[in-house]
């Protein structure tokens, strides 16, 4: 009986068209009968919701833009090429600064990301039951330290290390190349490199390992049903789930880009372009958060609102190359 | 059960905000430096008074920014307003703004040079050589020329300074300018600097940190920082020709040689003070007051507290590790703090 009646209401609109006296009626039940008022003021509120996020980011723009106004006008681009930063002489120059952010954070990935994806394939394919979850909660933990606690362990562990150790091996075995000379402070951006690769790598190894691990199982068990050893079954599910460990990726380049705390504890701070990585750099969120309390003059603020509009179109760009990365990569992936 | 709860609670909170309400409530905000003995007046003062102040320790930039654009009752700087400052603040808030110094502090030129303990020897235009990046060993001939008595070592010099702007860096950079030429054309003076060579460190303690860690390193940090943290501080040369080592005596030593020319504004720089025992690298930190206020019982009450603390406030100094203000530049202080009225009236 029931089914018969949905049935009839759903042809009614179809037989009722012809005669509009009726529809509105129909409409007006049809209404009701599908939209519950709850439902509705529940819609309309995650819409507000998912809104405000938008106006929040555009009134964020709006308001650097705004904020940065006098630098821009006396700059212009020559903000972005310009490597001299002189807050005595009011000049601004974001060049060595915007080099040092970019550096830091791409050479990080470089070293976390292969480890993380090893990181992700041992938990989600290899790792016995008994071991994946302690690993897992480890790894998890590492994301949950704070930044100021890296930046701490790293002036009196990683920073001595590296000065000791690390620096003197690679000049003595690398030193013709010109990423490996100079003197050996320890603190430079080989250890903001290193410790933000430690930052990255629980985010992206975790994420990746969730991703493996939502690849069906089906597809493992039709590989090696194929008589495809371990490898090549692991191989096809890292290929399923490519496009995600890319996000994943990108979303610990966007961490590494906008990392502060720890990473202004090793760096060096020193606006210098330098293909050493011995020699101190400095990134953009260092400096805003450096330089932002004792700015005096209006030049000066501004000049720093403009660096962070430069860090949030940096990261507006990451995120939709990610974007762009992930969509082109599903679209190949996907059989026709 | 819960009504009753509910009745006590609203009557609580009525009665807290009307406490509250009758409470004086003064706020501030800026410099970092002098914010411990600031939080100890304030406390203090509090008790005797009953006056509640308000500090935020968001840096002398922030400091200045607020007393310009009338957010705050008073501000706070380790380094003067320029003119430029001063005018605009007036055109915003239609009243003169005073520098009422309030205590005094030094920075010290640390260092950790092996083989090297106490009593290194400084002059001005050395310093400034070896933080151009001109002298780059520690057996340079310069350095040992002032040290005769040391075994300086064939060693770099690895140069450290403050990252974050800072009054600290201002006294220190203020200090080079007037002592080398090459450095007042080069680099200059404020709060931040393009430094030609050296690395950087985040606050006294990231400084401190580079400086005991890297072995052949010089850096700067103020004198409470040093002697709580027992780190090497270098005896700098001053005006007269003589190596004095900091001490809250040598540097309100530094303040008295400077109160004899002293502009009526108190706006000014005591480093490489005159004085045969004044330690050069010096300087003080200043309140920021309207000079005309219109809130009447607001500005009484700032009058009364910032008499108190040129009589009461500079015995605590010294505890803190501040050099409290020599009795000539309190003598000058007061009169500025006379001058404060209340809707132009004078404040009796």
């Amino acid at each position: 009986m029931d089914n018969s009646e949905t049935q009839i209401n759903r042809e009614d609109p179809k037989t009722k068209s012809n005669t509009p006296v009726f529809a509105p009626k129909g409409r007006f039940k049809k209404f009701f009968s599908s939209h519950n008022i709850g439902d509705l003021i529940f819609e309309r509120l995650t819409l507000l919701f998912a809104v405000l996020v938008f106006l929040l980011v555009i009134l964020m723009g709006y308001e650097m833009y705004v904020g940065s106004k006098i630098s821009i006008n006396k700059f212009g681009w020559s903000f972005l090429t310009n490597s001299v930063w002189d807050p005595v002489q009011e000049i601004y120059g974001a060049l060595p600064i915007i080099y040092g952010t970019i550096v830091s954070s791409f050479l990080a990935l470089v070293i976390s990301v292969p480890l993380s994806i090893g990181i992700a394939v041992f938990l989600s394919e290899l790792s016995p039951g008994w071991l994946e979850k302690p690993l897992s909660f480890l790894v998890e933990l590492l994301a949950g330290i704070p930044s100021v606690v890296y930046g701490l362990w790293g002036i009196f562990v990683l920073v001595p290390w590296i000065r000791n150790d690390v620096e003197p091996f690679l000049s003595e075995h690398l030193g013709f190349l010109p990423f490996f000379t100079g003197a050996p402070y320890g603190f430079g951006m080989l250890a903001a490199v290193l410790i933000l690769a430690i930052m990255v790598l629980p985010i992206v190894s975790s994420i990746s390992r969730d991703i493996l691990k939502s690849v069906p199982q089906s597809q493992r068990e039709a590989a090696l049903a194929l008589g495809a050893t371990r490898w090549q079954s692991t191989k096809i599910v890292l290929k399923d789930a490519k496009s995600g460990i890319l996000g994943a990726t990108m979303l610990g380049l966007g961490r590494a880009v906008g990392e502060t705390m720890a990473v202004t504890m090793v760096i060096g701070n020193r606006a210098v372009i330098s293909p050493s990585l011995f020699d101190p750099s400095y990134t953009m969120a260092s400096v805003i958060a450096n330089e932002f309390t004792e700015a005096t003059s209006e030049m000066y603020l501004s000049s720093l609102i403009q660096l962070a509009l430069v860090l949030f179109v940096l990261t507006i760009i990451i995120n939709a190359l990610a974007k762009l990365l992930v969509w082109s990569m599903e679209r190949k992936l996907r059989p026709r | 059960m819960k009504f009753q709860k509910i009745i006590s609670a609203l009557f609580l909170t009525v009665t807290l905000s009307m406490l509250t309400h009758a409470q004086l409530q003064l706020n501030g905000a800026g410099a970092t430096f002098p914010a411990v003995i600031y939080s100890k007046w304030f406390d203090q003062y509090k008790n005797a008074t009953g006056v509640q102040f308000n500090y935020q320790a968001i840096g002398s930039g922030g400091g200045i920014r607020q007393i310009a654009e009338g957010t705050v009752d008073f501000g706070a700087t380790d380094g003067p307003m320029t003119d430029k400052q001063l005018a605009e603040a007036k055109s915003k808030q239609g009243t003169d703004i005073l520098h009422i110094p309030t205590v005094m502090g030094a920075v010290v030129v640390c260092y950790n040079v092996p083989g090297v303990g106490k009593g290194l020897n400084l002059s001005g235009e050395v310093l400034a050589d070896i933080f151009l990046g001109k002298i780059i060993y520690w057996n340079d001939a310069k350095i040992k020329k002032d040290n005769p008595k040391l075994n300086l070592p064939n060693k770099a010099i690895v140069v450290t300074h403050r990252s974050d702007g800072s009054g600290t860096s201002f006294i220190f950079t203020d200090y080079l300018t007037k002592v080398s030429k090459n450095w007042e054309s080069k680099v200059g003076k404020g709060t931040s600097v393009n430094w030609p060579v050296g690395l950087g460190g985040k606050g006294n303690d990231g400084v401190a940190g580079l400086v005991k860690q890297t072995s052949g390193s010089i850096g700067y940090v103020e004198l409470a920082y040093a002697v709580q943290n027992k780190i090497q501080y270098a005896n700098m040369k001053n005006k007269a020709g003589n190596f004095v080592e900091a001490t809250f005596q040598s540097v309100s030593f530094a303040a008295e040689g400077a109160a004899k020319s002293m502009p009526a504004d108190l706006r000014v720089s005591i480093t490489d003070a005159a004085g045969k025992d004044s330690y050069p690298i010096s300087g003080f930190t200043w309140l920021l007051i309207y000079k005309n206020m219109k809130d009447e019982a607001k500005a009484k009450a700032l009058v009364n507290f910032l008499k108190w603390s040129m009589v009461k406030g500079q015995s605590f100094a010294t505890e803190l590790y501040y050099a409290p203000l020599p009795k000539a530049v309190v003598k000058l202080c007061e009169k500025n703090i006379n001058s404060i009225t209340a809707n132009g009236k004078k404040i009796k």
